[in-house]
């Protein structure tokens, strides 16, 4: 009979891992707000430097509090799977309406 | 010296053709799930951006201020959590109880937050039917409050289960399944606040 896989161990970070992360959480978001305020003119500027901060925000929160970093692979491709879809469909749809490249009227 | 990172002791775990344990496998294809849900939500509110025929409008309505602070609310509460599971994980029985309050009272404080906005967005009169950038806004966030509600609901439920000692060390998966439900929440606004809030216009 095969030998069943052991179950994996891994290390976890400390708490002082998961409180530089909380800083940096926070000072990004406070960059998004002023940001906000600096590009309001350069809207698609402004769009692409928030989208950038956000996926930091994203990628931190995931790879460290939802411990994708030191966890199975299995975990990141389900969830990464997932995402893809759900950003392709975004893509898709914004597409399909004409949201990509038109301006909005408000 | 304080190390970066703690060997955790596995806690019992059947095995399984894959080696994971099948709760977590199971919590995190259902958020592979979620973000199906969260991105049809999201890609409504996009492809009717920008197309209401009346107002109000985004940028007449937004309090940016405000959301930024119930956003770092949000980003706390994910600290908090993972405190929690710091503490289950080393048995700090105490350490536990604190955190897992503390994640649910930054939880209803967001919830909180948007009562007050949503109730303030109805007196400036937008709400579901106004228009499409109500429709879709209330829909989104609305659909994202309920599930903090679950979250906090969840999160009570373990304390109250620390509170009477029965959520232990060995319990820790428990916990730590109920971290990533409470994460995914905040990840899912962090792309609100941004693709909703702060691209507006």
């Amino acid at each position: 009979m095969a030998e069943r896989p052991h179950p994996v161990e891994h290390p976890h970070p400390s708490s002082s891992v998961y409180l530089k992360v909380a800083t940096v959480l926070a000072v990004v978001t406070a960059i998004e707000v002023a940001v906000y305020y600096v590009l309001e003119s350069t809207p698609h500027l402004l769009a692409a430097a928030l989208l950038a901060l956000s996926a930091t925000k994203f990628g931190l929160v995931a790879a460290f509090y939802m411990h994708l970093k030191f966890d199975s692979k299995l975990y990141t491709a389900l969830f990464s799977g997932g995402l893809l879809v759900a950003g392709s469909i975004a893509i898709a749809f914004m597409a399909l309406f004409g949201t990509l490249t038109q301006q909005p009227m408000h | 010296m304080q190390h970066a990172y703690t060997q955790v002791p596995v806690a019992h775990v059947e095995a399984t053709a894959t080696g994971l344990n099948s709760r977590k496998l199971l919590m995190w294809t259902f958020l592979a799930s979620e973000c199906l849900f969260f991105g049809s939500l999201i890609s409504s509110y996009l492809a009717y951006r920008g197309k209401s025929q009346t107002g109000p409008y985004p940028a007449e309505t937004f309090d940016i201020p405000f959301t930024s602070v119930s956003t770092f609310v949000l980003l706390m509460s994910s600290l908090m959590m993972v405190l929690a599971l710091a503490a289950v994980q080393r048995g700090d029985l105490r350490g536990t109880k604190i955190w897992l309050l503390a994640t649910a009272l930054l939880g209803t404080t967001f919830l909180g937050g948007q009562y007050f906005e949503f109730t303030t967005f109805y007196r400036e009169g937008l709400w579901l039917p106004t228009n499409l950038f109500g429709t879709t806004f209330f829909v989104l966030t609305g659909f994202h409050g309920a599930h903090v509600t679950i979250g906090v609901i969840w999160l009570l439920s373990l304390w109250v289960q620390a509170m009477r000692g029965q959520l232990r060390q060995e319990h820790s998966l428990n916990v730590e399944i109920a971290g990533l439900y409470w994460h995914f929440v905040d990840v899912v606004w962090i792309v609100i606040f941004t693709v909703v809030y702060l691209i507006h216009g």
